[in-house]
């Protein structure tokens, strides 16, 4: 590991600690530095991470009120209203997920690092999904009880959320990354990346469907599964660009 | 020769003075073209034995759908080539394109629509072909108001061009979706490999406005890309000169 080994003989643990602080840390060790900043910076502000809860939730109680609170009629909406308010709530929390560090300078500072930006937004959108996409699938089962959900959607709705709103973090990100330098960017950002989600809407909410109706959902979860494994590799990429845009004008 | 046309279109000013010529020919093309490839198709092209005369509309919303996708292309192909190349005519062939992709789109929904009502009994269906072409329009449009939200040229383009090459992710799935999901739009009937199932008296007089299309979007697309050149590099001694003769 030692770079040089000036004397080794004499101060071993000397030599040891200056080779240490001429190697940059690895890459995981840089994600690893970024994500726990960020899950700390979310632990510190827990009123912001309950906001797209709530938002989800007091949606969910509109349904009802708006169209009409029967039985059948919901359980009928339930599927497709969930997904559709989960990936509102992800939309709104999503103009946070770079905002603050860009306003305080440290996005620069993640910038100029040497650690690649691919791995540095990947830990971002990994907190992010923690603390918004994760908490809303296990939200999600309660909605599914209060819009009558039939009981072969739980375990699909559960499914389809946890592959999808990994899949909405990660392409809202490259959203976030354009529009952050932007004062007003929060509704840009919808209206640019709603279209790329419709795909994760349409495979999410049928899941949900089939499996209501009796039919198997392999082929939708695999299609999200799919859908994931392309935007790990891709949207984080994307965003570093759209970083570097967005921050060197 | 070589790669020495693909140097020069580096200069916006080669490009302006070098295409000053194609304006008229490209002009009286795309008009010659759409004027004999609608009196064909409107006027001579038999009636179809099921539809009667109201199919004739697909000699408009063929042609713009076509166009919107291709357009897409054209728009993220020429984002990626500003992208890597930083080549400034690229940007400005970005920009111009997305308006004209946008209107395309909106005309192939609307002849859709108006087609879909005397056949389909219905002015809109959520279809998997139709509703993925709304998507492409939502697309441009968010390539457009992206492109305006910023106050920096640059970084508007690479911004925009960074969402155009993420949204074409879409595109094959909007190209393939009449195949995937089979509902009520019909399949696409024109084929280049093997046999169509189209009639030859009615496919000539479509084959004639799809290429009248191509020329009037290459047309309105050199037109826009132009005005956008002057307007960017109004400040150079050429634009000046062009403009007046007054080089202050």
């Amino acid at each position: 590991m030692n770079v040089y080994e000036p004397n080794q003989s004499r101060n071993d643990q000397d030599s040891t600690i200056q080779a240490q602080s001429l190697n940059t840390p690895g890459v995981w060790s840089g994600f690893w530095a970024t994500f726990k900043r960020d899950g700390l910076i979310a632990v510190r502000h827990r009123g912001e991470m309950a906001n797209p809860i709530m938002f989800f939730l007091m949606v969910i109680t509109m349904v009802p009120l708006g169209i009409s609170p029967e039985k059948a009629v919901l359980a009928m909406l339930a599927p497709g209203m969930i997904w559709v308010v989960a990936l509102l709530a992800t939309l709104l929390s999503l103009d946070g997920l770079f905002r603050s560090d860009f306003e305080d300078g440290s996005l620069e500072q993640l910038l100029m690092s040497p650690q690649p930006l691919y791995f540095q937004v990947l830990a971002k959108v990994s907190v992010h999904w923690l603390v918004t996409g994760l908490p809303l699938t296990i939200m999600a089962p309660l909605l599914g009880v209060m819009l009558s959900l039939p009981s072969a959607g739980f375990a699909p709705l559960l499914a389809s959320l946890l592959l999808g709103t990994a899949c909405l973090s990660l392409i809202g990100s490259i959203g976030a990354a354009l529009t952050v330098a932007l004062r007003k960017g929060g509704l840009l950002l919808s209206l640019i990346i709603m279209p790329l989600y419709t795909p994760v809407l349409i495979f999410g909410a049928s899941a949900v469907n089939s499996a209501v109706e009796g039919f198997p959902i392999g082929g939708q979860l695999a299609v999200l599964g799919a859908f994931l494994a392309v935007s790990i590799i891709l949207a984080p990429l994307a965003a570093a660009g759209a970083l570097r845009i967005s921050v060197n004008g | 020769m070589g790669w020495q046309w693909f140097h020069r279109l580096g200069s916006p000013r080669w490009f302006y003075e070098k295409t000053n010529a194609w304006i008229p020919w490209l002009a009286l093309l795309s008009v010659a073209l759409l004027l004999v490839g609608a009196t064909w198709g409107l006027g001579f092209a038999p009636e179809d034995s099921e539809q009667g005369n109201s199919y004739r509309i697909i000699y408009i919303h063929v042609p713009a759908s076509f166009l919107a996708l291709a357009g897409y292309y054209i728009m993220a192909i020429s984002g990626a080539v500003g992208l890597i190349w930083k080549m400034k005519l690229a940007d400005m062939v970005m920009k111009s394109a997305a308006p004209i992709g946008a209107v395309l789109t909106f005309i192939a929904l609307v002849t859709g629509a108006i087609w879909g009502k005397p056949t389909w009994g219905t002015w809109w269906i959520w279809d998997a072909r139709i509703t993925s072409m709304l998507l492409l329009f939502f697309l441009y449009l968010g390539v457009i108001a992206l492109q305006e939200a910023f106050q920096h040229q640059e970084t508007a383009n690479k911004a925009s061009a960074i969402l155009a090459l993420v949204g074409t992710v879409n595109i094959p799935i909007i190209y393939k979706s009449v195949d995937w999901w089979y509902t009520l739009h019909q399949p696409a009937t024109l084929k280049f490999t093997g046999e169509s199932p189209i009639d030859s008296s009615m496919l000539y007089p479509l084959l004639t406005m799809i290429v009248g299309f191509y020329v009037f979007f290459a047309l309105v697309l050199l037109m826009r890309t132009r005005t956008e050149i002057l307007q960017r590099e109004r400040k150079t001694r050429w634009v000046k000169a062009l403009a007046g003769g007054q080089t202050s």
